[in-house]
């Protein structure tokens, strides 16, 4: 069933009746997203786009048996969307949002710890693109036709860089199980490793292609994990090779800080860890489909 | 968001650090008048730049009359300092800050950043001040302390005082220690800080603890609601192609090449300059043009590269996802007749509405130079930029 998200998920949206919930809101239904409703503080009662709007999360999920939830809701009031999110019962949360304070994520991630591992939401972004398992649910931004339904996975920090890498395998008429943005965050939900388990486990997938770029730890400690624990090829891009130090690239998280960060240093660091590496951002598609191939053939 | 010395002393001194006394001179008459403020018989004049390093390019200087101040400050101000962390175009010295001079006994280093392993604030102790961060875990790791900060419950004293301890202080500098920790850490939570790094913190002579430097940078995402911090911003850092970007809401960063980019999404934008590389030549910029680019801010963008001199070519490369490659081409046709565009000009569109926006590129009768591809697009831009640059020197 692919991972995280299906067409039998019942998704509300935080941030339901604002401009940018409602506009992602109708794409997401019309995409055919299981939708049961949104959370709007003051607006509860009210029927928007056709589906009821609470107050508060516990109240939708008390009526609707939501189980995931995409937060719209600007940058001041996020960190405590996403908190109330995880208080009322929700498995999965996408947050949008970009520009929340890093110690607003602290907070969160702190919070989040207080719920036994099993009970705990696992929280997807800030700043982010979303999740999109293709031909079943999209609770995301990214446009749907992109996306051909099939078996590699997609994980990565970037949007718009995500969608060339599942439009250039899609040429060549390769799909995807689910694709997940984690976000630009130097904070976030779920790491790289964090997706990569799901996707090992995950029937449905064959392939993983992760996106990464400059900055922080995560790219190096999922090649770690994969080469200790994968089964299933992973194949990786990093952006950022001609990005100074110091410099932020328009992510929060875009920065290279300490030795290990740079583009070079991570695509090192992934190749000493058996990870294909995808040596241009024009070679998605052919990488993935030659490393398809030999891994049939292997079989 | 960087801030200067004197300003990141001003807030760690009202916590409880101890800093030298001194004070803001702005020309060489107002150094002097500082000096008589201050007393003593040594100062320290430092050029307020948004960098490290500062020493070594001439950026401090020791004096100890009046004449040597007025001199030093005559030399320093107006004149860019260049350092390994500005780059090759410096940073412009408008502002000294003037300082008792402190007789040093010990050199510690005190840093505070966003671990992002932990996700937590960690702090990095050294009993080898005086040197950057990076040669004293080359030269010296043994010598590093670090602790992480609980985000529910903040920093305790005790943490502050395995620092203290573990940096070897005397025992009469422990509470002083202490206080100079948790002070810091005070400040960079409530101030959103991502960075704070004192180094060098000095045990003087006398046996007081000082922090002799101050670096700090801030979270720009909490800025909304750190009004004061927002107030300190020194647009003279910066490099101008970045505020004038920045005060039009548009992400950019100034680099060293030639070929100007225009792209939505901050991953593709990383990605497409990589491509260029690839492909032979080198970017002016990163410029993530946002979601929803309307024509307006297309045009904007084109202003923005275009007013760094030395572009000598434009890359437009569009996925558009929540944007519409109808607008975008609408936005390039409006900026090539409204900014003016005398550079070669190649634009890859893709994703919503892409056949539109081609049709709008190819109708207008515009000369630009249109790719399907990424690869296609980066290799056709430096194809341009080298007919361009063999016309220029031809000419």
């Amino acid at each position: 069933m692919a991972i995280l998200l299906n067409r039998s998920t019942r998704v509300i949206v935080q941030g339901f009746t604002g401009k940018i919930g409602s506009f992602h809101a109708e794409d997401m239904k019309r995409y055919g997203t299981k939708l049961v409703g949104g959370v709007t503080p003051g607006k509860g009662g009210q029927t928007h786009l056709g589906l009821p709007v609470f107050n508060t999360v516990k109240g939708a999920v008390r009526e609707t048996r939501a189980e995931a939830s995409i937060v719209f809701v600007p940058p001041p009031f996020a960190a405590d969307s996403i908190m109330e999110a995880a208080d009322a019962g929700i498995k999965l949360c996408v947050c949008i949002t970009d520009g929340i304070p890093s110690q607003d994520m602290m907070q969160v991630k702190r919070y989040m710890r207080r719920y036994r591992f099993e009970d705990r939401m696992r929280l997807v972004g800030p700043n982010c693109a979303g999740v999109i398992t293709p031909g079943q649910a999209l609770m995301g931004i990214m446009p749907g036709s992109i996306y051909l339904p099939g078996r590699v996975g997609i994980v990565g920090r970037s949007g718009t860089l995500g969608y060339e890498a599942a439009s250039q395998m899609k040429a060549l008429g390769i799909g995807v199980s689910t694709s997940v943005g984690i976000g630009g965050d130097p904070i976030n939900g779920s790491s790289f490793k964090d997706i990569l388990q799901l996707f090992e486990r995950d029937d449905d997938t064959d392939a993983v292609v992760m996106i990464g770029e400059i900055g922080g730890p995560q790219e190096a400690e999922a090649a770690l994990w994969a080469r200790d624990n994968m089964r299933k090829p992973l194949i990786a891009y990093i952006a950022g090779l001609s990005a100074p130090k110091g410099r932020r690239m328009g992510h929060a998280g875009a920065i290279i800080s300490a030795f290990g960060e740079s583009a070079q240093e991570k695509v090192e660091i992934l190749k000493e860890a058996g990870v294909v590496i995808v040596p241009t951002p024009a070679s998605f598609g052919e990488v993935v489909a030659d490393t398809l191939a030999r891994t049939k053939k292997a079989a | 968001m960087d801030i200067h010395e004197y300003q990141a002393k001003e807030l760690l001194a009202r916590h409880g650090v101890h800093v030298p006394r001194g004070g803001l001179a702005y020309s060489p008459e107002q150094a002097t008048y500082r000096a008589r403020e201050i007393g003593g018989s040594k100062w320290v004049l430092k050029a307020q730049v948004h960098s490290g390093a500062r020493g070594k390019a001439g950026g401090i200087k020791l004096c100890s009359n009046d004449e040597e101040i007025s001199n030093a400050a005559e030399a320093m101000l107006g004149r860019k300092l260049v350092t390994h962390q500005t780059g090759p175009r410096g940073k412009l010295i408008s502002r000294l800050y003037l300082e008792e001079a402190v007789d040093i006994a010990q050199e510690l280093y005190l840093g505070f950043v966003l671990d992002r392993k932990e996700e937590r604030v960690m702090i990095v102790a050294s009993a080898a001040g005086g040197m950057e961060i990076e040669d004293i875990s080359e030269k010296q790791p043994d010598s590093i302390i670090r602790a992480t900060v609980d985000p529910g419950v903040g920093m305790q004293g005790f943490q502050a005082r395995e620092i203290a301890f573990g940096l070897g202080l005397d025992s009469s500098l422990i509470g002083k220690a202490t206080e100079t920790i948790l002070g810091c850490y005070q400040v960079f939570r409530d101030y959103d800080a991502a960075m704070l790094e004192i180094n060098p913190l000095v045990v003087t002579r006398d046996g007081s603890l000082v922090a002799l430097d101050a670096k700090m940078s801030f979270d720009e995402n909490a800025l909304f609601r750190r009004p004061e911090i927002s107030e300190l911003r020194d647009k003279s850092q910066e490099d101008p192609r970045e505020t004038f970007a920045s005060d039009r809401g548009l992400s950019y960063v100034g680099l060293d090449g030639n070929i100007g980019c225009i792209i939505n999404g901050a991953g593709l934008a990383m990605a497409t300059m990589d491509m260029i590389k690839i492909a032979g030549g080198e970017p002016a910029n990163f410029l993530d043009i946002g979601g929803g680019a309307s024509p307006e801010r297309v045009a904007k963008s084109f202003r923005a590269v275009l007013g760094d001199k030395q572009v000598e070519t434009i890359l437009v490369n569009i996925f558009a996802g929540i944007n519409r490659c109808d607008w975008v081409a609408e936005g390039v046709i409006k900026a090539i007749r409204e900014v003016g565009v005398d550079v070669p000009l190649v634009v890859r569109l893709s994703g919503t509405k892409v056949e539109e926006g081609r049709r709008i590129l190819a109708d207008s009768g515009e000369a630009v130079i249109v790719a399907d591809t990424l690869a296609e697009a980066a290799e056709k831009a430096v194809a341009a930029w080298r007919e361009a640059t063999k016309n220029k020197k031809a000419a």
